[in-house]
């Protein structure tokens, strides 16, 4: 079970360029929005062209500009959620579900299964409303089955919890991820939402401006982003230009310090990041500590958010820390932070070079 | 009063059924056109829709007798078109009814086919790419979704045809002329009555007119408001 894309699309103001192979499971595409994941996934459902490159899914080609081959969305088997649901307002939730059994000609059969399918997600009582009846939750159970209904190789969700309240969100992330557990093939999962991306898919693929890079592990992204733009997409605060000293100390002009690091092994360096949280008070003298003065201080929901200028720096830094922790940092007071060396990430611009 | 009630007994009724008749037909007959030709005209590259749209929308903004010159043109019986559809088919457009529906039809089919494509271009291109992935073929596609969420702007613009029709007159009475009880529509007997002086029967058909084209006006402005509950004032 693997769909493998390599697309190249041209596209008003930039060129989509997305290589990747997913395999059974949830991969997915994380990118900022207008870096071209939902232009991938009409692409892969064949509802847009690409302009060259092949798509193949479990070794059946749906699209080879080589080949001149261009399977139409309808013979292509890949399901598709879409991000407002895309029911069809004057049909009932049981004509909703019954389009997506459009393959199934043997009418007893298709009977049979939209029982089946109705009782799977619990749309048992609301077979004769119309969407505008449905709460939100409702809608994209509907949606869901109803893209299950055709029973897809492989399936495409796109933003699928962006329409929905925080609370009701929880809840149909938690249905959404027993469904996509039960479900055989590759699922392709679109988001901006790095919480989102971490808590469904299990390899992740960044997108940039249209250009994806080398797909990861969803733990190995968060934890050892190697580009500025994973760093930043996962939620990094801190990413400034930085050079490499040695092999393991980094020279960050902006903050006007020199940072012990892990051992680069190597690698091209052209930036360092360190997240919010990883950012601690420490005293004097401690390695990566750095003398900051506090010069703006914002309360988050949970949490207190620090701007901190290094001494002899020109770049912020963004901490964040308990309230309780950060009680004594008030605007205008000075104090030494640490910057965990395991913390410190080393980044390229770049995937390419 | 007593004067109205006479002539409302003794009138010949024929331009009412003759127009209403063409009206309908004509009608018919544009819903089909100009939802298919909406259609394909949709699916056109910029240029080509710029200048196939002008020329369908001409008859809506050209005088109706330019319409009839070129009518004329195409089926006058001294034209060689006109003459082969006589002469193989037996088909005779000039002075006859299938002249005042062809009249009719030419001068309200923008009418149809602008609403249509309105319409269809505001349907939510999501509703179809979902159709699509879901297997549904094209056709079901357009019927069962399309149209339904186009449905508004396709009956709306079906009733402004049909009130067009009803009422056309220059085009008409240059292709299928005046001919009592075969080509003689509501709006061309007013005509003719005004020019013999005899302003109560003209202003017995007006007010007929004004009926129905005001009574069809006001039931398509009922029905789209009660379609489009959703729709924000400003």
């Amino acid at each position: 079970m693997s769909l493998s894309v390599q697309i190249i699309k041209r596209l008003q103001g930039f060129t989509l360029n997305v290589s990747f192979v997913a395999e059974a499971g949830v991969t997915a595409l994380l990118g900022a929005s207008g870096s071209g994941k939902s232009m991938t996934l009409r692409c892969i459902a064949g509802v847009e062209k690409p302009d060259e490159g092949s798509i193949v899914l479990d070794g059946r080609v749906l699209y080879d500009s080589k080949q001149k081959i261009d399977l139409p969305p309808q013979a292509r088997k890949v399901g598709y959620l879409f991000q407002r649901y895309a029911l069809f307002p004057n049909m009932t939730v049981l004509q909703n579900i019954d389009a997506g059994l459009s393959l199934e000609r043997d009418a007893r059969k298709r009977k049979q299964k939209q029982e089946g399918l109705i009782s799977r997600f619990h749309l048992e009582g609301l077979e004769e409303r119309v969407p505008r009846e449905l709460s939100g939750g409702q809608m994209q159970r509907v949606a869901l089955c109803r893209m299950l209904a055709g029973e897809p190789e492989a399936i495409l969700l796109d933003e699928p919890f962006a329409a929905l309240d925080s609370h009701l969100r929880w809840q149909m992330e938690a249905e959404v991820r027993e469904t996509l557990r039960a479900f055989p093939g590759a699922a392709l999962l679109v988001s901006h939402d790095r919480g989102e991306v971490y808590r469904m898919s299990r390899r992740v693929c960044v997108l940039n401006c249209g250009v994806s890079e080398p797909a990861l592990d969803t733990t190995e992204l968060f934890a050892h982003p190697r580009t500025l733009q994973s760093a930043l997409i996962t939620g990094c605060k801190n990413c400034v230009a930085a050079e490499l000293l040695s092999q393991s100390m980094v020279r960050v002009p902006d903050w006007n310090a020199v940072l012990a690091c892990e051992a680069a092994d190597g690698r091209m360096v052209t930036h360092t990041g360190i997240r919010a949280h990883d950012i601690i008070p420490c005293l004097a003298g401690e390695e990566n500590a750095m003398f900051c003065r506090v010069i703006n201080a914002e309360d988050d929901v949970f949490s207190r958010v620090l701007m901190l200028l290094p001494a002899g720096g020109t770049g912020t830094l963004r901490a964040e820390m308990s309230k309780a922790a950060s009680g004594a940092f008030t605007v205008g007071s000075e104090a030494w932070f640490c910057l965990p060396k395991e913390h410190i990430m080393l980044l390229r611009e770049t995937h390419e070079n | 009063m007593q004067e109205i009630w006479d002539i409302l007994k003794t009138l010949d009724y024929s331009p009412l059924w003759i127009s209403l008749k063409t009206g309908l037909v004509a009608t018919v007959l544009c819903f089909f056109l100009g939802i298919w030709t909406a259609r394909s005209v949709m699916h056109m590259g910029k240029r080509a829709k710029a200048f196939v749209d002008g020329i369908l929308t001409l008859p809506m903004v050209l005088p109706p007798t330019v319409a009839g010159f070129f009518l004329l043109l195409i089926f006058s019986l001294r034209r060689p078109i006109g003459t082969f559809l006589y002469q193989e088919l037996s088909i005779k457009v000039v002075q006859t009814w299938l002249g005042c529906i062809l009249a009719a039809g030419v001068i309200a089919f923008p009418l149809m086919y602008r609403n249509a494509r309105a319409a269809f271009e505001q349907v939510d291109i999501e509703l179809i790419y979902a159709g699509r992935t879901l297997g549904m073929s094209e056709r079901k596609i357009f019927w069962r979704v399309v149209l339904p969420s186009a449905g508004p702007g396709v009956v709306s613009g079906t009733i402004l045809t049909f009130a067009r029709a009803l009422g056309e007159y220059g085009a008409t009475s240059m292709l299928a002329g005046n001919i009592a009880g075969k080509t003689g529509t509501i709006s061309q007997r007013i005509a003719m009555v005004i020019q013999n002086g005899d302003y109560l029967t003209a202003g017995v058909w007006v007010a007929i007119i004004l009926l129905i084209s005001f009574g069809i006006v006001v039931a398509m402005n009922l029905f789209a408001d009660s379609k489009m509950r959703n729709i924000k004032k400003w």
